[in-house]
């Protein structure tokens, strides 16, 4: 199990469905294939493009027909980055995007571990305790959550602040049930040699069980990171103050005023994707064997 | 005092387990107890108090569905819109284009890498360049329409047009991760299949109907219901894409989670909107059970 994430075994097998190779009166097929594949392909780009060719505009062409800037200018960017918050908006979702990975790679595996190597009462009504929590719908929790943090048990409001954003994220059931399933390939043998040679029982999650599991940290850090990113509707309602929004839902804001400034939107919308899709093509191999095999969503 | 190892297991175990159990039972299942709750409540946060109503928050959501025309009717017939017409538009486009990558070598990363980037970009990001796209006059889709001599289109200002193209956002970019679920199921059907069809001179439909699409079922059957669940639960795409994120035009887009949305944190309705979220699990669990029984039983 802990070796089967490894990184292209799963499009290496060719030995299965992998490119059907049918002979002869082929290439008619693999030619409309590949015709209709270049214009979907195409499809998929046109909104970045268009969205990077605005934000290089003057704001007098944005209303233009053309497709791309005449005089290209990076007034825009300066603009953005010196006059709005969006660089307040950065930093803030980079630090809950890091703050609820860190916690989720710790807390998560740790769970998953104890499910997949201990016994104990009680370990079947917790764990599916744990499951059913994935049926019940975000959208459900919302205002309870508002609620609690705008009177929360202990200390002062949690609402405008980097743990009322990212709380409800620090530890997920998927995450705990896809550490399971790898923590169920870690070796009893592994484990008892080493609680022979009296490694505690924190040193052997910590020095046995994480290190045969990294592959499997590391999607679940990836698509942990991403979600957080990406994430909208609770830090629309768990921030209240431009200083504190994420990038969404800073972005979101941009249009308050009657007139939409696109020019700046398509800027904010730029800064906000292109740093990730790059980290995206970068990592694209891990991202996409880590779905095709854990049917993980970001 | 000396525990056993067995025990010392037990306990350790425990240890290990404290705080995510903590954090289950107050962040996961406290709230959604406390959700049941507030929908049997007229809750709302500015009040000075909050009475017990039995059933009647459950009583209105019924009531506005039965009148002709109420918004809260219309954000459940656009949410069911948006399912009826996005889940199988979305895994049929996404099928056929699986397949198709599936079959070629050349260039398939590349390909690959394209189709799946909308998915992983933020939705508030992408929901506004294609709002933008939509506008008219300036609108890229207006302009490609004026380049090949087609009438202009109004698109999200059209009560008819706005809701297929809030969709066509939705379906562009959810795309990519049915396109993935579809190509790693292909690759698990067994290839001597194929070869034993091609050793029969099935044809190429022949092929699909009785090897690929049976043997595909459980990625069918695992996208049915959680593209359906995500369909179900559309919110960032219709604030994103409509005036001052209402829903419009004349509550054309609008759905359950932004009508829940608006009723509780901008009319402070809690209690209402809560019986509307606890309607909208109900409804998401039904679909569930719906669909994995009908689709198992076809099957066998």
């Amino acid at each position: 199990m802990a070796e089967s994430i490894t990184p292209s075994n799963i499009f290496k097998d060719q030995g299965r469905g992998a490119a059907v190779g049918r002979a002869g009166g082929d290439w008619k097929y693999k030619f409309f294939s590949y015709l209709l594949l270049t214009m979907i392909a195409f499809t998929m780009i046109v909104p970045f493009m268009w969205m990077l060719s605005t934000s290089l505009k003057p704001e007098k062409e944005i209303l233009r027909r053309n497709v791309f800037p005449v005089e290209p200018t990076l007034d825009n960017y300066s603009e953005v980055i010196n006059e709005t918050d969006l660089p307040l908006w950065y930093k803030n979702s980079f630090i809950v995007a890091v703050m609820s990975t860190v916690s989720v790679a710790f807390f998560d595996s740790l769970a998953g571990f104890v499910f997949a190597k201990y016994n104990f009462p009680g370990k079947r009504p917790i764990f599916i305790i744990f499951l059913t929590s994935l049926m019940v719908p975000t959208e459900m929790l919302l205002i309870p959550w508002f609620i609690m943090s705008s009177n929360p048990p202990i200390g002062p409001t949690w609402v405008d602040t980097y743990w009322g954003i990212a709380f409800p994220g620090v530890i997920t059931a998927s995450g705990i049930f896809l550490m399971r399933q790898f923590m169920q390939g870690v070796p009893d043998e592994l484990l008892d040699a080493g609680r022979i040679d009296g490694v505690s029982e924190f040193g052997l999650y910590w020095r046995v069980a994480v290190p045969l599991s990294l592959p499997a940290i590391g999607a679940l850090c990836i698509f942990n990171f991403l979600g957080n990113w990406n994430a909208f509707i609770w830090p629309l309602i768990a921030t209240t103050r431009s200083e504190m929004f994420t990038l969404p839902v800073g972005i979101q804001q941009f249009s308050s005023e009657a007139d939409t400034p696109w020019n700046l939107i398509m800027t904010g919308a730029s800064l906000s994707v292109v740093p990730l899709l790059i980290v995206v093509i970068i990592f694209q191999r891990y991202i996409i064997e880590g779905i095709a095999l854990t049917g993980l969503k970001g | 005092m000396k525990l056993t190892l067995a025990k010392k297991k037990v306990v350790w175990a425990y240890i290990f387990l404290a705080i995510p159990i903590v954090f289950f039972a107050y962040i996961r299942v406290y709230p959604a107890l406390f959700a049941f709750q507030m929908s049997l409540h007229d809750y709302n946060p500015l009040a000075a108090e909050q009475p017990y109503v039995g059933f009647e928050n459950y009583e209105k959501v019924f009531e506005e569905l039965g009148k002709r025309k109420s918004q809260t009717k219309s954000a459940f017939q656009n949410t069911i819109n948006y399912v009826l017409l996005g889940v199988p538009i979305q895994l049929c486009l996404a099928l056929a284009i699986a397949l198709m990558l599936n079959e070629i070598r050349f260039m398939s990363t590349i390909y690959r890498i394209m189709f799946f980037l909308p998915f992983v970009t933020s939705t508030i990001a992408i929901a506004w360049v294609f709002r933008m796209l939509y506008q008219p006059r300036f609108g890229l889709f207006n302009v490609i329409l004026q380049l090949v001599s087609l009438p202009q289109q109004p698109f999200l200002r059209s009560t008819q047009q706005a809701l297929p193209s809030v969709l066509a956002l939705v379906i562009w970019q959810g795309m990519g991760f049915a396109i993935i679920i579809f190509l790693a199921g292909l690759k698990q059907i067994p290839r001597t299949y194929y070869e034993a069809a091609e050793v029969d001179g099935a044809s190429r439909w022949h092929t699909f109907r009785y090897i690929t699409l049976p043997l595909l079922n459980p990625s069918i059957v695992y996208l049915l219901v959680l593209q359906t669940i995500s369909f179900l639960r559309m919110f960032a795409p219709v604030i994103a894409m409509t005036e001052q994120g209402r829903g419009g035009p004349l509550d054309a887009t609008v759905t359950v989670v932004l009508q829940t949305y608006r009723e509780a944190f901008q009319s402070f309705n809690m209690g209402y909107a809560s019986s509307l979220t606890v309607v909208l699990f109900a409804l998401i669990l039904g679909v569930t059970i719906i669909q994995l029984s009908v689709t198992s039983r076809r099957i066998n």
